[in-house]
């Protein structure tokens, strides 16, 4: 009895994982494999794979993403550990700081930063696109990493000094490949939403530059119902791709336990 | 210049904390090469600190350490001839067993072939052979520990040293590694720096024993010194079970306890000199009382408690003077027996009182008051008018007049119990007050360690002194 009372809380969430999870995800893949008539064509992924324009698209996108999640970890990971490592009083004061942001809606910080950039008279372009990505997903970065840092147990960084490690190779042979989990989780909450993001990009460049994920908000926005096919294909696109990089990294993770 | 004897010498070494409080009170300790010392306290003694000092971790606030004659007070870790094996292992997880122990030696940049053959013979000397390839997280505690210590060992320190090595394992495994460690160490030639909490592991292993407690050493000394000639009551309350109690010296090679003189084997305290003797509950010899025998036994009284302790019995037997003594014999005695008690010589520890009353600093106050301990107090007027205000003065109390409260409110001074000692008849407390000052009572009444107080003192009790003259001048009674 008791066991089926419980089983019964979980139905809601059944439901919804069903109706917002599984049946987007099968819609995705079935209007990804049909044309507009509704029969069975792969003409979608054809027509992505021949416009130079889409893969292009596709590829700059990345390349974004890929450095605004590099920029990010350089920027991150010494913020992180001087956060970790410092005898500060108070080191949730900091991180706190760097959080912060955070509770303010993105919309509305990547607003700012437009005003910003125009009051100071700078371009909007590729590089504001690349700041606000930056200062937008740079907690994302900071905080895995720093819980990693901090849960370490400073003992170890003691018995690496204690059997002859300087500074740099106490962080080289046992910091930093103890924080590789906090890395990859950082990297994966970073790169995943700087993949597919299209807002900012809009708002950042004056949709002067396109990204992956503005291709198919125009889809489904501007396009109209003949487009959703098409969009449904990009967006399977970009999911094998989020899927792939979370795969390759879980392995990574798990080689390291 | 010729080196010195001591691989290890610890010279007035003080560590004092940001938050103000003493880890380390100058404490000197030197260690022999290839001794085998413990460090021995209770939790919160400053133990730790002082092996962290001689690892390098830490930096003494005062005073310096030599490592084989050379200052080595500042120098980082990495530089020094010192390894550590840490209390939780420490073993770098993102290794395994092989690239642990060879960490030093890559370190180092060893050939390959040295480093494969050095590792291999760490782990057969720790009993690990054909563990290499082994994840460290897949290891017992005891496997966990031996890597440990051969990762220590592979760079062929000076000293080892051992922080709490043996805590985190079970009763019979940490009964196993302390025969192997001594193995060891016998093997290694080196010397060897131990820490723990537990007194029969210090006793077990170790060429000697240094005692400490609140940051200063108790006492230093062999096994067999600390366990049979405690130099005081901290020493005797820690290291094994022991009866200890309020006594007073006769003369020479006599004491009296129990209400009972007492042949002993100390002299040099004087006569009628107030002491602490301590006699270990094994060395009590326990007989049923005959009638018309009486006289063959030096103390009379009845059984209280009797229990069962696998190799003894335990026994708590009231004299018939009133004094509470714990005894261990092989024999039962039942509940009530009236039984006869008798102590050898030699078998009394006679210790030298750390004091005899509260001594405190005061300054005279306006109104019949006198300021110690950052309060004050009220005295009584034929007191006060023997001094003027404002004059300072030594402020002597009894442990007995020191009245605890159960209520912090009721009190003047709030303090919390921090060490018990029973002494036969009566507890004897040290309460330490909020700003950090000891006040020591004797009572009745059973308190917990821990317990919050509230302290007062009567104001007839309160002795006053002019600092000038310590001695002589009483002002009461």
């Amino acid at each position: 009895m008791v066991f089926q009372s419980r089983s019964t809380w979980a139905w809601p969430y059944a439901l919804f994982m069903l109706c917002l999870v599984i049946l987007p995800l099968v819609l995705i893949g079935v209007y990804a494999f049909t044309d507009a008539d509704g029969s069975f064509t792969i003409q979608n992924f054809v027509s992505f794979f021949t416009k130079s324009e889409a893969i292009n698209t596709f590829i700059y996108s990345l390349a974004i993403a890929l450095i605004t999640t590099i920029i990010c970890l350089l920027l991150g990971y010494p913020a992180a550990y001087i956060m970790a490592m410092a005898d500060f009083k108070t080191p949730q004061v900091m991180a706190m700081l760097f959080i912060l942001p955070m509770w303010i809606n993105f919309l509305l910080r990547t607003i700012a930063t437009v005003e910003l950039f125009r009051m100071f008279g700078l371009p909007l372009g590729e590089g504001a696109l690349l700041f606000g990505m930056v200062y937008d997903f740079l907690p994302f970065m900071i905080y895995p990493i720093y819980n990693t840092l901090q849960k370490m147990d400073t003992s170890l960084i003691e018995a690496a000094h204690d059997l002859g490690a300087k500074r740099h190779q106490v962080f080289l042979k046992v910091t930093l490949p103890l924080s590789v989990p906090g890395i990859y989780s950082g990297i994966v909450m970073v790169f995943m939403p700087t993949v597919s993001t299209f807002a900012i990009a809009e708002l950042l460049t004056h949709n002067k530059v396109t990204l992956f994920g503005s291709l198919i908000q125009r889809c489904f926005g501007e396009g109209g119902i003949a487009m959703w096919n098409y969009g449904a294909a990009l967006s399977l696109i970009m999911l094998i791709i989020i899927g792939l990089t979370s795969f390759f990294g879980g392995d990574k993770e798990d080689i390291n336990r | 210049m010729q080196k010195s004897d001591f691989i290890i010498e610890v010279n007035h070494v003080s560590k004092q904390f940001e938050d103000g409080k003493f880890a380390l009170d100058d404490v000197s300790l030197q260690i022999k090469k290839g001794e085998f010392v413990t460090i021995l306290g209770p939790s919160g003694c400053g133990k730790t600190t002082l092996l962290r000092c001689i690892a390098g971790f830490q930096v003494a606030t005062e005073g310096d350490i030599l490592l084989n004659g050379e200052d080595v007070t500042t120098m980082p870790p990495h530089l020094r001839d010192v390894n550590t094996v840490f209390q939780k292992y420490a073993l770098f997880p993102h290794l395994n067993v092989f690239d642990n122990v060879a960490f030093g030696l890559k370190l180092k940049k060893e050939d390959k072939k040295v480093i494969e053959k050095k590792v291999k013979q760490a782990l057969k000397t720790v009993g690990m052979t054909d563990y290499e390839y082994r994840d460290v997280d897949s290891l017992s505690g005891g496997q966990q520990q031996r890597v440990a210590i051969a990762r220590a060992i592979i760079n062929e320190p000076e000293v080892l040293l051992l922080d709490e090595p043996l805590a985190a394992l079970d009763l019979k495994m940490r009964k196993d590694m302390q025969m192997e460690l001594r193995a060891m160490h016998k093997k290694l030639g080196i010397t060897f720096i131990y820490v723990t909490h537990d007194q029969e592991e210090a006793l077990t292993l170790s060429d000697r024993v240094v005692v400490m407690s609140e940051g200063k050493i108790q006492q230093i000394g062999t096994p067999t010194d600390v366990y049979n000639e405690p130099q005081n009551c901290f020493v005797a309350d820690f290291i094994g079970e022991s009866n200890i109690l309020d006594a007073t010296m006769v003369k020479d090679k006599m004491v009296n306890f129990c209400e009972h003189d007492f042949e002993c084997v100390d002299k040099g305290f004087g006569e009628d000199t107030e002491v602490d003797v301590v006699v270990r509950p094994e060395d009590i010899y326990i007989g049923a009382l005959q009638e018309g025998k009486e006289d063959n036994w030096q103390l009379q009284g009845e059984v209280h408690s009797c229990i069962f302790k696998g190799v003894h019995y335990e026994m708590t037997v009231l004299t018939d003077e009133g004094y509470e003594l714990m005894i261990q014999d092989y024999h039962a005695f039942e509940l009530g027996t009236k039984v006869g008690l008798l102590v050898k010589p030699e078998d009394i520890q006679v210790m030298k009182k750390e004091r005899l009353c509260n001594t405190f600093d005061g300054e005279v106050l306006e109104d019949n008051r006198v300021r110690f301990l950052d309060e004050e107090w009220d005295i009584p007027e034929r007191v006060a008018e023997r001094f003027e205000v404002g004059e300072e003065v030594e402020v002597e109390v009894d442990f007995n007049r020191v009245n605890l409260q159960d209520d912090e409110e009721d009190g003047v001074l709030c303090g919390e119990v921090y060490f018990i000692l029973y002494k036969g008849d009566h507890y004897h407390l040290t309460v330490r007050t909020d700003d950090g000052d000891d006040i020591f009572v004797d009572t009745n009444d059973v308190w917990d360690d821990g317990d919050r107080v509230g302290i007062r003192i009567a104001p007839s009790y309160i002795r006053l002194y002019k600092k000038s003259q310590e001695q002589g001048t009483k002002n009461q009674d």
